[in-house]
């Protein structure tokens, strides 16, 4: 996970008992809290969309090495149920495994791209699929090089609203606005 | 028990059933018959000619069964002692001659018996005595305090203080016992009395809680050769609440059983923990030491401080160790 803005971990990721689900349980709402908090922080910051819980271990946000604290996983799968609770994560298969973390929810993702469309000048033109999310013009969209599958689920959104349209054209996907 | 030669009606073996200690079963396993197997106590020198074996056990082997059958015989046989009925008849049939045979080894036992009762009963004659002089003693400490007092001027209090303490580590000058109580309510309430009078001071020097296991050993240390029961001392303890004690008896919810002072409440047991863990976060055995509690002790405050939301845990491979609560706190 490469860092593409200068990342400040909260606090807690520098107190041991962060790393400890806590059998008080008003402490350990207040804690999964802050998990959620941060994971969707450190998600949007580095501009990622995809957990996978095998994983998320590895990762430096589950483990502070300096600490020599690491989340559990049962603990991992509990702040992903909290976040899936209010909202904020999908998953994309039954077993849970991965999922996607929805710092935007779908919809906030439908109307940011039918705004940069509109912004550009793209409504009732036809863009491909891989130019808007790998496009130059996209470079400094948050949606830039964002995970496919979820591009193409708030467009499925748009669709709905009738404010685009998805095309499919030699194996290629591409979208009209309106 | 006893065993005749089919052939020679002369010839016979026979086990005093008294000697037996333990009997035991051993179910057959693969291709063995059943067993019984008597462990036997050493056989008492005999003065009659007959031969004595010297063995430890016997084994008697069921190869057609029956084995149940005569191990319930036997432990009911043994169970009755009726060589013990023997005794009267066989003394006066002793004293009018000789008797050889059974009747002879018998009586010879039975003597022997009796010999040994009262040697039991002159080493309990010692152990009374032993009590007695402890009395002594402990009055003798009563008249040393009393001079101590009387003569204040011309010992310096550093002195006095330092006997005082020799003398208070004698114990209790005058237990409560069970039997000098009229019904056991009365002697389970002055034992609590006595258990609070005793402790008050410990309690206040150990941090105002305690076990229950080291007040035990502490009430029966005290008091010396009157020892008293855990379940005594837990049934005293219990009616120290309703008593209106200096001291009660708290359960912790993990079935921890302490005695604590009646103004050590939990809000002080919260407080003093939080306070330790400002200085730094603590194992249970480092706010022991801190705090001058025992391990199980300060364990559980840190669970109460935890339940209260004062404090929260770190659970990694060096151990359990608590901080203060900074996700509520801040």
């Amino acid at each position: 996970m490469a860092s593409k803005e200068r990342f400040e971990m909260p606090w807690q990721y520098n107190f041991p008992p962060f790393f400890t689900l806590q059998p008080n349980l008003d402490t350990r709402k207040l804690q999964l809290e802050a998990w959620s908090a941060l994971i969707l922080k450190y998600f949007r910051s580095h501009r990622l969309h995809i957990i996978d819980v095998n994983e998320a271990q590895s990762s430096p946000l589950f483990h502070n090495v300096s600490l020599n604290r690491k989340l559990s996983t049962e603990t991992i799968q509990l702040i992903l149920e909290e976040l899936r609770r209010t909202g904020h994560l999908e998953w994309m298969d039954k077993q849970k495994r991965r999922g996607w973390i929805l710092w935007r929810s779908v919809d906030d993702w439908a109307k940011l791209l039918y705004r940069w469309a509109i912004d550009n000048g793209m409504s009732n033109t036809v863009c491909t699929l891989y130019d808007l999310l790998h496009g130059h013009d996209t470079a400094d969209e948050e949606f830039h090089n964002m995970d496919q599958d979820l591009m193409q689920r708030a467009l499925k959104a748009l669709e709905l609203q009738k404010k685009a349209e998805v095309i499919s054209m030699d194996g290629n996907i591409g979208v009209k606005f309106f | 028990m006893i065993w005749v030669d089919d052939n020679d009606q002369s010839c016979s073996m026979r086990l005093h059933l008294s000697l037996v200690v333990l009997i035991e079963e051993q179910r057959h396993g693969a291709g063995n018959s059943p067993k019984i197997m008597l462990h036997l106590a050493p056989p008492r020198p005999s003065a009659i000619s007959v031969q004595v074996s010297s063995a430890s056990h016997l084994k008697f082997s069921f190869r057609k069964g029956g084995m149940v059958e005569f191990s319930r015989r036997l432990t009911d046989q043994i169970a009755r002692k009726r060589w013990q009925n023997f005794g009267g008849p066989q003394n006066s049939a002793g004293q009018s001659g000789f008797r050889i045979g059974i009747a002879g080894i018998e009586r010879k036992l039975q003597t022997e018996q009796k010999g040994v009762n009262q040697q039991i009963s002159h080493a309990f004659e010692d152990l009374n005595s032993l009590m007695k002089a402890a009395k002594d003693t402990v009055a003798l400490s009563k008249i040393l305090v009393t001079k101590v007092k009387n003569r204040q001027g011309e010992i310096t209090d550093d002195e006095t203080t330092q006997l005082k303490s020799y003398l208070l580590s004698l114990g209790v000058d005058d237990p409560v016992t069970r039997e000098a109580s009229r019904s056991d309510n009365i002697y389970f309430q002055k034992l609590a009395k006595e258990i609070s009078a005793n402790l008050t001071i410990p309690l206040k020097e150990s941090g105002g809680l305690m076990t229950l296991t080291d007040v035990y050993c502490r009430v029966n240390r005290a008091r010396g050769l009157e020892l008293v029961s855990p379940e005594d001392v837990l049934r005293a303890c219990r009616l120290m609440k309703a008593m209106r004690l200096p001291t009660e008896l708290k359960i912790f919810e993990s079935g921890v059983i302490a005695l604590e002072l009646r103004d050590f409440s939990e809000t002080v047991v919260i407080k003093k923990t939080q306070e330790a863990l400002e200085v730094s976060p603590l194992t249970a055995d480092m706010l022991a030491k801190t705090l001058g509690v025992s391990v199980i002790l300060a364990k559980e405050m840190l669970l109460l401080a935890e339940k209260q939301g004062v404090a929260c845990r770190d659970e990694s491979i060096e151990g359990l160790k608590f901080y203060p609560n900074r996700f509520l706190s801040t």
